[in-house]
């Protein structure tokens, strides 16, 4: 039996996603809290909204620590109770599952949920760091490995134990980027062929450039309340119906599995379970594709398909917009792009636009049941969620 | 009189570096294997540890080639990482030095060694790092 609303989402919004030059990260989540207003005309912000928690993975970005405060004020939202929570690139999935403990607590009717990094205006370099500060510091970062070398590292034994090829990675990318061309907030809209894939530079062998997610400008947000209470903002809310949360290693290499992320195999359990629901029964799902190779890992992670074989996956089309099974229809964060403590919200932004029939030219055809999935590091948090229509 | 053993912390660990020794914090109770060393057992909270010395070889379980980096390891581009699981059991990442790329193969037998130079930046740490067993002499 499908699981009871835990919580429910009576609108939600997304600034647009990109290189936003001359806007502070601040700004642009006064874009996406704007947007989930005028959604929402039933709901008066100011009297309604009792909490605000914020997902925000590095102060070195905009030197700006203190991140709750400093949004709800830029989003009119004090006084407030403001709260940041981090979890790397899973700062905003730790927020709305933060968000949901808070509304089934009882404190709280309604609350507002959200994410932000401000990105694109430091060099390169200063981004490879300040992203390697989610992984180990003392025998990861101090040896030279990047974010991208720790997903390399996965991708290497995966390709060996299981025979997956670059050229599946690649199919991850030219699906994704497929979907992103069909997103208007995403931040890079448009096709990228298998061959441009394949060849462009070498990022941390095996992966290559397409293999990436993009350093990004974002915001997202998402206004919940206790189920009860949905009708009177929206007609057709969304309930979650599950919430999954575990950790591991923050070391990559204390992991029993190099091709496995155990934390989102918990964390999908726990949801699965608390929703009542099994992976065939999923609809659409937004995963985590900081790296193509991700995506494969999530496929077998989330139940998807069998263990070793998320690469054939990826080449049998069910993940596609027109598959059984479509992933990443925002374009994920190869294409949508991956404003870090974004992104958990932005995943469950895309869920929210598909269950509600508003996902426009990349709309999944009665899609009832999502599901989104969001990871910190390399894997040293994980978040899992699923939604249902209401 | 007999040194008092180092604090289990990582800082003694890379002390240790620099005496080229690589060492693991020995749970006396269960015998897990502390690498890197915690201040007590994370299986059975034990605080009754030792040092102990590892052979320092192993194989290689993964690798990469990097070709974008922080800036501080810019100068070495295109540089190789692996995990290595050492012979008795912990694993470890580091730099593979002495192999050409094509010549690296999962499983390869491997061998710890040790920088001479101590990095400037915080924390100075001796970095250790990994090479064929065969190319040792």
């Amino acid at each position: 039996m499908v699981g009871k609303p835990l919580v429910s989402i009576v609108s939600a919004g997304l600034s647009k996603f990109g290189r936003r030059e001359g806007v502070y990260g601040r700004e642009l989540f006064a874009e996406a809290v704007t947007e989930a207003f005028e959604r929402c005309p039933n709901l008066d912000p100011k009297n309604d909204v009792k909490a605000v928690i914020i997902g925000h993975m590095g102060e070195s970005y905009e030197h700006q620590g203190h991140t709750g405060p400093t949004l709800a004020d830029w989003a009119g939202l004090l006084p407030s109770a403001a709260l940041r929570t981090e979890g790397a690139c899973s700062s905003s999935g730790v927020a709305l599952r933060i968000g949901i403990l808070a509304l089934l607590s009882g404190l709280y009717d309604i609350i507002l949920v959200g994410g932000v990094e401000k990105m694109t205006h430091r060099t390169t370099p200063d981004v490879t760091e300040f992203l390697a500060m989610a992984s180990d510091f003392p025998f990861e970062q101090w040896h030279g490995l990047t974010f991208p070398s720790l997903y390399a590292l996965m991708a290497t034994v995966h390709m060996h134990k299981y025979g997956t090829t670059e050229e599946q990675m690649a199919l991850v990318a030219v699906k994704n980027h497929h979907n992103g061309a069909l997103n208007p907030k995403a931040h890079m809209q448009r096709e990228v062929s298998l061959e441009k894939a394949l060849n462009s530079r070498i990022i941390a062998w095996p992966l290559k450039l397409y293999d990436c997610s993009l350093i990004t400008d974002g915001a997202s947000c998402l206004i919940l309340t206790k189920p009860e209470l949905a009708k009177k903002f929206t007609d057709t809310p969304v309930h979650i119906i599950g919430s999954g949360q575990a950790s591991d290693t923050i070391g990559l290499y204390e992991r029993e599995s190099l091709t496995t992320l155990k934390a989102a195999k918990l964390a999908a359990k726990e949801a699965y379970n608390m929703a009542g629901v099994k992976p065939n029964d999923i609809d659409v799902a937004e995963v985590h594709d900081c790296f193509t190779i991700a995506e494969i890992i999530a496929y077998e992670d989330l139940g998807f398909c069998e263990l070793g074989r998320g690469g054939k996956m990826i080449e049998t089309g069910t993940t596609t917009l027109e598959g059984k099974l479509p992933v990443n229809t925002s374009g994920g964060l190869k294409s949508k792009g991956h404003p870090v403590g974004a992104t958990g919200t932005a995943q469950a932004y895309e869920i929210f636009l598909q269950l509600t029939e508003q996902a426009e030219r990349r709309q999944v055809k009665k899609a009832e049941i999502g599901l989104a999935h969001n990871v910190g590091g390399s894997g040293a948090t994980a978040t899992v969620h699923i939604f249902r229509r209401g | 009189m007999a040194e008092a053993p180092l604090l289990f912390s990582i800082e003694s660990f890379y002390k240790y570096i620099s005496k080229r020794k690589l060492m693991a914090a020995k749970c006396r109770k269960c015998n897990k294997l502390l690498v890197p060393p915690r201040p007590m057992c994370t299986d059975c909270y034990s605080k009754d540890l030792e040092w102990i010395q590892l052979k320092g070889e192993g194989k290689l379980l993964s690798y990469t080639i990097i070709h974008v980096s922080p800036k501080q390891f810019e100068s070495m581009i295109p540089y190789v990482v692996g995990i290595v699981e050492l012979t008795e059991g912990p694993k470890l990442p580091g730099m593979l030095r002495n192999v050409e790329s094509d010549k690296i193969r999962i499983g390869m037998k491997l061998r710890v060694d040790f920088d001479t130079v101590l990095p400037s930046e915080w924390p100075q740490w001796p970095r250790y790092y990994f090479k064929p067993l065969e190319a040792t002499s």
